[in-house]
């Protein structure tokens, strides 16, 4: 039929110019990269052959699997930061504060977020230290206040993370929080319930794909930062990201940055096979 | 619910913004003192600025910034509303498949896609430059423009077209007519938030630009990475107002707390 032609016609000039661009940008890219990592060396660079030695090198290497556990870490703890201050900020947003006021601090949160990340983990470096304008007014109103020099450490990492990421677990949390009947806690309430009975039975477990895509959301991109480690971490900031990151600007061992780039991809993916069931069935049991 | 509770929740928040604020109001403060090297008490000067109108460097990586970021505004736009287009007035075979390829620019670590695709563009000859520059963020921009656009789509449905064709009209003066003034809000904020994702990525274009061409984020950081100076509070300064602005722009354009 000339009309399910013309239709189909229709779409793919449609869709077919940015789903080019995607091939050619994302998906081709990384199967290139995953072509690399099985590589002795670039093909730019000499005749490559098949092998795993790269993987091998990971796996044997304490200084990649150390890494590996200290970039997991680093995303295990940012991301539990984020939750702890993000869930209580998100509920009061969904509970408390009412409409054009939620609407107004609901763009306040996120702002940060969508805002230059390079610029704000920079701008931490300004307020970490004892002499910058917040360490001595600190020390000007409280004499014995402890000192506020963390940069160059673990925790100034975490600080300029827990920052980065923030407003985003506010976001998908107040998202899941908001739709959450009120009247679910009344009638949970008015049968007995204790406030605490009430956030363990009902609201946790309403809210827990909020929870998990914040959770998510954060976790990802934490593994994979070079920068802020860079920037605020000084001695500190040996992770996996910034190993890859050195493979490809300093050391220019390509296939290893790769192969290494793979084992990252991979925990990725793995945790979100994971993780994926559990979201659906609880978007499905809301909707249900 | 108490009084009491109530303002205990209410400051609990305010102290969240302060978090996020007060970081950002520091470096833009400091920008603004005297001295080369932060020292305190603060004495009110905008030699920084001026300075800034002085470095070739960093007035050429603005530059490149801005270009890049225009371009990759109307290339993601065009595109993205395009497939958006496809997504909300056809139904066809494989049409999940292909809101899932979306996906990847958006939960895969930039780290991977900025070095994936270094190791692509110069395999093939594409090499590094702005021209890869511009190709990677596009990538980067459409996921969110195809979100913002179908999103505004999804709240008018396809009677309008449906009607305007069945009164004769041709397919382009329905989509020029009637599609388009309905999108047009829509179009505009996912316009905003590309220019704004192209202005403030930094790894994508730190793995993809070659040594002696830079642009503004590359160029923060290597100056970071040497020292820090008060021009560099000067530069974030600004970076960060426009970047803040842009948002806020779009936030009105696009109703995105979800309440209307």
């Amino acid at each position: 039929m000339t009309t399910t032609a013309a239709r189909n016609r229709a779409i793919l000039w449609l869709a077919g110019p940015a789903y080019l661009w995607l091939l050619a940008t994302v998906l081709l890219p990384l199967a290139a990269m995953l072509y690399f990592s099985f590589l002795t060396v670039s093909p730019l660079s000499g005749t490559p052959e098949f092998t795993l030695a790269h993987y091998r090198t990971f796996f044997t290497q304490e200084v990649y699997l150390v890494n590996a556990g200290r970039s997991m870490m680093l995303g295990l703890h940012v991301t539990l930061l984020c939750l702890a201050f993000g869930y209580p900020a998100a509920w009061v947003l969904a509970r408390v504060i009412k409409n054009r006021w939620r609407e107004a601090m609901l763009l306040l949160v996120v702002l940060p977020f969508w805002s230059n990340g390079l610029v704000r983990t920079f701008s931490w470096t300004m307020v970490l230290t004892d002499y910058g304008l917040i360490g001595r007014a600190l020390h000007a109103v409280w004499p014995g206040a402890p000192s506020i020099e963390i940069m160059n450490s673990y925790p100034a990492i975490l600080v300029g993370l827990t920052h980065a990421y923030l407003p985003y677990v506010v976001l998908t949390c107040y998202v899941s929080l908001q739709g959450i009947n009120p009247s679910l806690t009344e009638a949970a309430r008015s049968l007995g319930a204790s406030w605490g009975q009430v956030f363990l039975r009902v609201i946790l477990p309403l809210s827990l794909p909020g929870i998990i895509a914040g959770a998510m959301l954060t976790f990802v991109p934490v593994m994979g930062s070079f920068m802020e480690p860079r920037i605020l971490g000084g001695t500190q900031a040996i992770m996996l990201g910034t190993l890859i990151e050195n493979q490809f600007t300093a050391a220019f061992n390509w296939p290893l940055g790769a192969a290494l780039g793979f084992v990252m991809l991979g925990a990725v993916f793995l945790l979100m096979a994971l993780f994926w069931p559990l979201i659906r069935r609880h978007v499905q049991g809301v909707a249900a | 619910m108490s009084r009491m509770f109530g303002v205990l929740a209410r400051s609990y928040l305010g102290l969240v913004l302060l978090f996020l604020y007060v970081p950002i109001l520091v470096m833009m403060i400091m920008a603004f003192n005297k001295s080369p090297l932060y020292m305190l008490p603060f004495r009110f000067d905008t030699v920084w600025f001026g300075k800034l109108a002085e470095n070739e460097r960093l007035l050429r990586a603005t530059w490149n910034s801005v270009w890049i970021a225009l371009a990759n505004m109307a290339i993601a736009t065009s595109l993205g509303t395009m497939v958006a287009l496809a997504f909300a007035r056809y139904d066809f075979p494989g049409k999940r498949f292909l809101q899932g390829l979306l996906m990847p620019p958006l939960v895969i670590p930039w780290l991977i896609t900025g070095t994936a695709m270094l190791i692509f563009f110069f395999w093939t000859g594409i090499g590094r430059g702005l021209h890869s520059i511009l190709l990677g963020h596009v990538a980067l921009s459409l996921p969110y423009v195809v979100i913002v656009i179908s999103a505004r789509m999804q709240s008018f449905g396809a009677v309008f077209e449906e009607a305007a064709a069945s009164l004769g009209a041709t397919p382009w003066q329905v989509f020029r007519r009637v599609s388009l003034p309905l999108m047009a809000p829509g179009i505009v904020a996912a316009a905003l938030f590309a220019f704004a994702i192209s202005f403030d990525q930094f790894v994508i274009s730190y793995f993809l630009a070659p040594v002696g061409i830079s642009i503004l984020p590359v160029e923060i950081y290597s100056s970071i990475r040497q020292g820090f100076t008060p021009e560099i509070n000067a530069i974030s300064t600004i970076v960060i107002l426009v970047s803040m602005a842009l948002m806020i722009a779009f936030a009105r354009l696009s109703s995105f707390s979800g309440e209307r």
